[in-house]
């Protein structure tokens, strides 16, 4: 499992919460540079499965690899060995996340939020780090933003900042949580730029999202879930303009 | 209205109405008025309180009771037990309530119990229950547990097992005894006020950093403690300054280096009594009153990013308006 034509592989992945079975049995594949967007009702665990990816949930059954790499375990001698802290950590480190509320440090400037994860995390040297934070906010188009605090910043440049702190961290993934379900309509243009740029740049990036409009413009392959099943998938401009599935009819009918 | 641009329509005048109205008020001014003259007169002319007594001369030749040696070596004390049992307190207390919050349910149950028993314990008892402590022991020391019986197993017959130890009534007197007492006690509501912070932090602000690769300590001390801080800091200002007068109690340990104790001692000697009360008063209003201070230092550092106070008071005005009060000058109109 270590050739590298697999950013992301998720074999027969189930999840629970209790007595609630929430993902039951996603396969997916990512490539590098690909963008696959995941679209879906609330509640059919698209978000779930986004998180099972960088191990924020622990999945019940099933494997998930990032870059050939088992994601929070260890397999040896055919027995599953749960990884430790610091491992876990480690693989979260080349996996950037963006959510749905940004959840940016707010005691922190727009500089230190981007900052804060390669000084701690990584130990790299401050000046290093400071350019190429303000080289990130630069090209997410804030560049004069890195003194603020984010609660003086619109919903869509603290998405932004949000998206350069991922990406301090030079991951070789991006995970998208409904990056523009928080915002206001008329700033979620400039998040979807930021994204389609760095979609253009080749980043692999699994975005969950409503915006049809950006899956078919950058998705490379699109997943639609519902029930915790992968309902219909495609490249997006097929899935959409023809769904084969009754269910991918009936949500597309409602949200085009 | 210096740069009109677009609107064709001149800008109507702006409102000058009457303001309501408020005879209530200037009532409750006139009686609060007169009461604080009142208040003011008893304190001025009433010759028992005796002013110089508090600040002059207490006996030929000495100063004022607040002055006086003793009284400052005890206001030392008072001090020197707030911090010494506060730091241990707010130490320990964070040590607690990360434990009380841990998956693991050996540490949660312990710290649990801890809370128990010295939130349920009235600190005076606490204070006169170490103040005895060392009846039970004549040496208290580090060492293995059940030493002298694991000796005898092994045909060891003065085997004792102990590493370091201390006579117990050196340790555990006194000025020791108090801090402990107080401390123990402290760390419990700590305990209890800081795990009240670390639960108002957003699921999302842990969440985030540990997608960065941040490890368990690293996201509590950046992320969670330092916004939980800003929680944290009213109830324990108000700990601290509760502390500052809990000290009197160590007066039944009993330690002598403390404030009241001194002042009491003056009582008895000189037989005055309200003067000294009054003297007693004064020292832990000049007290609280620099700890409330330095609150509000504390308060402003933790609160960057969020204004806090400002939204708060803010919001405060927004409510007045909406009920028909005055509109600020803020922002509004020109």
């Amino acid at each position: 499992m270590t050739e590298t034509t697999e950013m992301v592989r998720a074999d027969n992945v189930h999840k629970s919460f209790g007595s609630l079975e929430v993902l039951k049995g996603i396969d997916l594949v990512v490539k590098p540079g690909e963008v696959c967007c995941v679209l879906g009702p609330s509640g059919s665990g698209k978000s779930t499965f986004l998180r099972c990816i960088n191990h924020l949930e622990k999945i019940n059954a099933g494997r998930i690899f990032v870059d050939g790499e088992l994601v929070g375990y260890r397999e040896r001698g055919g027995k599953l060995h749960e990884m430790g802290e610091k491992d876990v950590a480690r693989q979260r480190q080349s996996i950037g996340m963006v959510f749905q509320r940004f959840n940016l440090f707010p005691h922190m400037t727009v500089l230190d939020n981007v900052m804060e994860a390669p000084c701690r995390v990584k130990r790299e040297s401050k000046s290093e780090v400071r350019d190429r934070a303000t080289a990130l906010l630069e090209k997410v188009g804030l560049g004069a933003k890195v003194g603020n605090y984010p609660g003086q910043l619109s919903g869509g440049q603290q998405q932004r900042v949000a998206i350069a702190r991922a990406l301090a961290m030079r991951p070789k993934l991006m995970l998208f949580d409904e990056p523009t379900s928080a915002l206001d309509p008329e700033l979620v243009g400039e998040v979807l730029d930021t994204m389609k740029d760095l979609a253009r740049d080749g980043m692999t990036m699994v975005v969950v999202t409503h915006e049809i409009g950006f899956a078919r413009e950058v998705g490379d392959n699109l997943i639609f879930m519902d029930g915790g099943v992968v309902v219909e998938q495609g490249p997006p401009r097929e899935v959409i303009g023809n769904p084969q599935h009754e269910r991918t009819k009936a949500f597309l009918s409602k949200v085009l | 209205m210096s740069d009109d641009t677009t609107t064709e329509r001149a800008r109507p005048e702006a409102i000058k109405a009457v303001p309501v109205r408020h005879p209530g008020r200037w009532v409750g001014l006139g009686i609060i008025a007169i009461l604080a003259a009142m208040f003011l007169h008893m304190l001025l002319t009433n010759d028992r309180i005796r002013w110089s007594f508090i600040f002059l001369e207490y006996q030929d030749g000495k100063r004022g009771v607040m002055f006086t040696e003793p009284v400052l070596e005890g206001l030392r004390g008072t001090i020197l037990l707030t911090i010494s049992s506060m730091a241990i307190g707010i130490l320990l207390g964070v040590v607690i309530a990360i434990m009380r919050l841990s998956p693991n349910k050996i540490l949660s149950t312990v710290a649990f119990i801890y809370t128990w028993f010295f939130r349920a314990a009235p600190r005076l008892v606490l204070a006169l229950l170490f103040g005895n402590l060392n009846i039970l022991w004549e040496r208290i020391g580090f060492g293995l547990p059940f030493g002298t019986q694991i000796g005898k197993l092994f045909g060891l017959d003065n085997f004792d097992g102990q590493f370091y130890s201390i006579k117990a009534s050196d340790l555990l007197a006194g000025f020791v005894a108090g801090m402990l007492a107080l401390a123990l006690s402290e760390a419990a509501y700590m305990a209890e006020i800081v795990r009240a912070g670390i639960q108002s932090i957003d699921q999302g602000q842990s969440e985030a950093a540990v997608a960065l690769g941040m490890s368990r300590g690293q996201v509590l001390r950046r992320v969670v403690l330092p916004q939980a801080m800003r929680v944290i800091v009213p109830p324990t200002g108000n700990e601290v300054i509760a502390m500052v007068k809990d000290t009197s109690l160590v007066a039944y340990v009993p330690v002598t280096f403390e404030l009241f104790f001194q002042l009491q001692q003056i009582q008895a000697r000189t037989f005055v009594v309200l003067p000294v009360f009054v003297a007693a008063l004064i020292w832990y209003l000049i007290l609280c009153t620099i700890l409330m201070i330095g609150q509000y230092f504390v308060e402003r550092h933790f609160g960057r990013g969020y204004g806090a106070t400002g939204k708060a008071k803010q919001r405060l005005r927004d409510i007045q308006v909406e009920q028909g009060g005055r509109i600020t000058p803020t922002g509004e109109g020109t």
